[in-house]
């Protein structure tokens, strides 16, 4: 009978995760989506992909060094963030995420990248001099064996990792969809759909920045683009955009139907503060304009290529739109039930906007080095 | 007895009563937190909003402006159906009169930690620098909290914040932090701040591990009406409150 509005707690009055913690889920995202698209070729056997192969690999490890940056940077003891790692309190979901990060760099991707590329680390340290020469001496860590066996021996065991590391890629952002959706304090977060939305969704991001960066890296190198390659990410972003369109909708429409407490509060957010982010942003600039981009495109010929990367270029707009809408979003909503926060980023400073851009960047320069030591374009062995 | 010898007595009077404060004072490694258990108990039909308790929180224990380990907000129930709720600068300074003229109700409701049973910040803390300790009171370790925020993010009641750089105590800075039951006041026996400036006897705390003090306590559970907050949190809070509508959040 009693509504109230415009009351939030006092201590509430600062967001408490800032753009940096819009930044980290964007970020892992990103390197699940390209571990994915990587596990194709290999697990799946999807040999049209094949020229983008190595690429995504790059892309995840890229990505992945850069994904603790935010959330280090976000810190109130930046010093203090290994106790994570050694002290961990296990009844947290936060508490793995070491250990997770870790299994997924050292265990899973390095190793895959290491393998991968060892007969060309050999090839490269025989070829190469200078400076170059001496970092693939130091990367075949000794080992210079390239029989045909033991070439052998390399696929399959860059087969066996991959097997571990695609649950491993899905576990680690899936689990950061799980520290969101278990706070059950807050309305926003709390659904078990919630690591199905981020999986879904950093599939999308990271397929949509593979066909992103394939596309420039062609047109730098002056190469000829794979259509079959590409025609193959674009289909993949189109279904699973869907699907993951499909289960956020799902979730709003469960929100809205149930009408529990606080969905007053639901309905001013996503009507006011959030709509240009939700639904201008999220749903239509970076979701159903990208899902029509691509089913029209499909019909073209070399025009595809344009038409596909602003598709993917829209898309990642809309992911990035929705980790801002779910993280900040979810902050907005006061746990008073009774008030909306409202979010004036800085734009200077430890958690500012420019911040947020220079960690962004970081993963794109590391990208650049690593492919130019390890040269994503496979050559053909006689 | 002359003037002289009532000046005496009185004098060793109150030396006797400084001296047993002093060893009590310095005797607290005899606390033992596995004899006691701490609930709290909020009258909200006694507040009058005077704000007496926010102050004495703010200087006990060095909070800084614009932080609440306690607050005070005011329900205001008007003949359109609208809830008014407000809290201004956490009822430090008092409230302003009500000018609306339709009011049906009004009254304060006192709010600080709950110091769950079930605490979901205990739950979520990524290194366990917020524990529960034996006599129930739920803390931060500020010198192992890492300042991620999720303990803040977790507690349904907005009773965690972030100590900021303003503050008086740099061990806390940047750590999360909130409501004790002002612990290093009950170690020594002694009644939180909040408790102890109450006008009206709106905030009492009661110790479960002595007996007078548990039957006053199970005296009030008997003849009042008590409710939790967000009961549908499972967090068992240990705050009890008397007088307070469900709407209260």
């Amino acid at each position: 009978m009693f509504e109230a509005l415009g009351y939030i707690y006092p201590n509430e009055s600062e967001i408490q995760w800032s753009i940096l913690i819009v930044i980290y889920p964007f970020i892992s995202g990103l390197v699940d989506g390209a571990f994915i698209v990587a596990s194709l070729e290999r697990l799946f056997n999807v040999k049209s992909v094949k020229p983008t192969y190595r690429l995504s690999l790059l892309t995840a490890l890229a990505f992945l060094i850069a994904a603790p940056l935010p959330l280090i940077a976000h810190l109130g003891h930046p010093e203090r963030a290994f106790e994570i790692m050694f002290t961990p309190h296990l009844s947290s979901a936060m508490a793995i995420f070491g250990y997770i990060y870790a299994w997924c760099l050292f265990v899973v991707l390095l190793l895959v990248i290491y393998y991968d590329y060892r007969r060309d680390i050999v090839r490269w340290a025989e070829e190469k001099k200078g400076l170059r020469g001496a970092i693939y001496r130091v990367l075949t860590f000794g080992y210079s064996d390239v029989s045909e066996e033991s070439v052998r021996k390399d696929e399959k065991i860059v087969y066996a990792l991959i097997l571990i590391g695609l649950p491993s890629a899905c576990l680690l952002h899936g689990y950061v969809g799980f520290i969101f959706g278990s706070v059950k304090a807050n309305i926003w977060w709390s659904t078990p759909l919630m690591p199905i939305m981020f999986l879904l969704s950093s599939m999308v991001s990271g397929v949509a920045l593979i066909i992103v960066i394939y596309v420039l890296a062609m047109k730098i190198k002056g190469k000829q683009i794979d259509m079959n390659a590409l025609d193959t990410l674009a289909s993949l972003l189109l279904v699973i955009y869907v699907l993951d369109v499909s289960v956020e909708l799902l979730e709003i429409g469960h929100m809205m139907y149930m009408q529990e407490e606080g969905i007053g509060l639901i309905v001013r957010l996503i009507s006011h503060e959030l709509f240009t982010t939700f639904v201008v942003v999220q749903f239509i600039v970076g979701a159903l304009i990208p899902i029509v981009l691509i089913v029209v495109g499909k019909k073209f010929g070399k025009a595809k290529v344009p038409i596909y990367t602003i598709a993917s270029l829209l898309a990642l707009i809309g992911i990035f739109a929705m980790r801002w809408n779910i993280v900040i979003g979810g902050q907005m909503l006061s746990k008073s039930m009774a008030g909306i926060v409202q979010y004036h980023p800085e734009f200077f400073g430890r958690e500012g906007i420019m911040m947020a851009i220079a960690i962004m960047v970081v993963p794109f320069v590391l990208l650049t080095i690593l492919a130019k030591v390890l040269p994503p374009w496979e050559e053909e062995y006689a | 007895m002359k003037r002289r010898d009532i000046l005496k007595l009185s004098a060793f009077a109150v030396a006797g009563v400084a001296g047993a404060e002093l060893v009590k004072a310095f005797s607290l490694d005899k606390y033992d937190a596995n004899r006691h258990y701490y609930v709290f108990v909020v009258d909200a039909r006694r507040c009058i909003g005077c704000g007496r308790c926010v102050k004495a929180c703010k200087v006990e224990n060095d909070v800084p402006d614009g932080y609440y380990r306690t607050w005070v907000e005011r329900y205001t129930w008007l003949e359109n159906g609208e809830l008014k709720i407000e809290s201004p600068e956490g009822g430090f300074n008092g409230f302003p009169p009500l000018k609306d003229e339709n009011v049906i109700k009004s009254y304060f409701v006192p709010k600080l930690c709950n110091q769950c049973e079930n605490p979901p910040c205990v739950q979520v803390c990524p290194v366990g620098a917020t524990f529960k300790t034996p006599d129930g009171v739920v803390l931060v370790d500020p010198k192992y909290c890492i300042g991620c925020r999720y303990c803040i993010q977790a507690c349904p009641y907005g009773a965690r914040y972030i100590y900021p750089e303003e503050g008086k105590d740099t061990a806390r800075w940047n750590t999360a932090d909130k409501c004790t039951f002002c612990y290093h006041r009950l170690k020594r026996g002694l009644k939180p701040a909040c408790v102890e400036v109450c006008p009206t006897k709106a905030r009492m705390i009661f110790d479960l591990g002595n007996p007078d003090e548990k039957a006053k306590f199970l005296e009030i559970i008997n003849n009042d009406r008590v409710a939790v907050l967000k009961p549908e949190m499972n967090t068992k809070p240990k705050v009890f409150y008397i007088g307070i509508d469900s709407e209260v959040r």
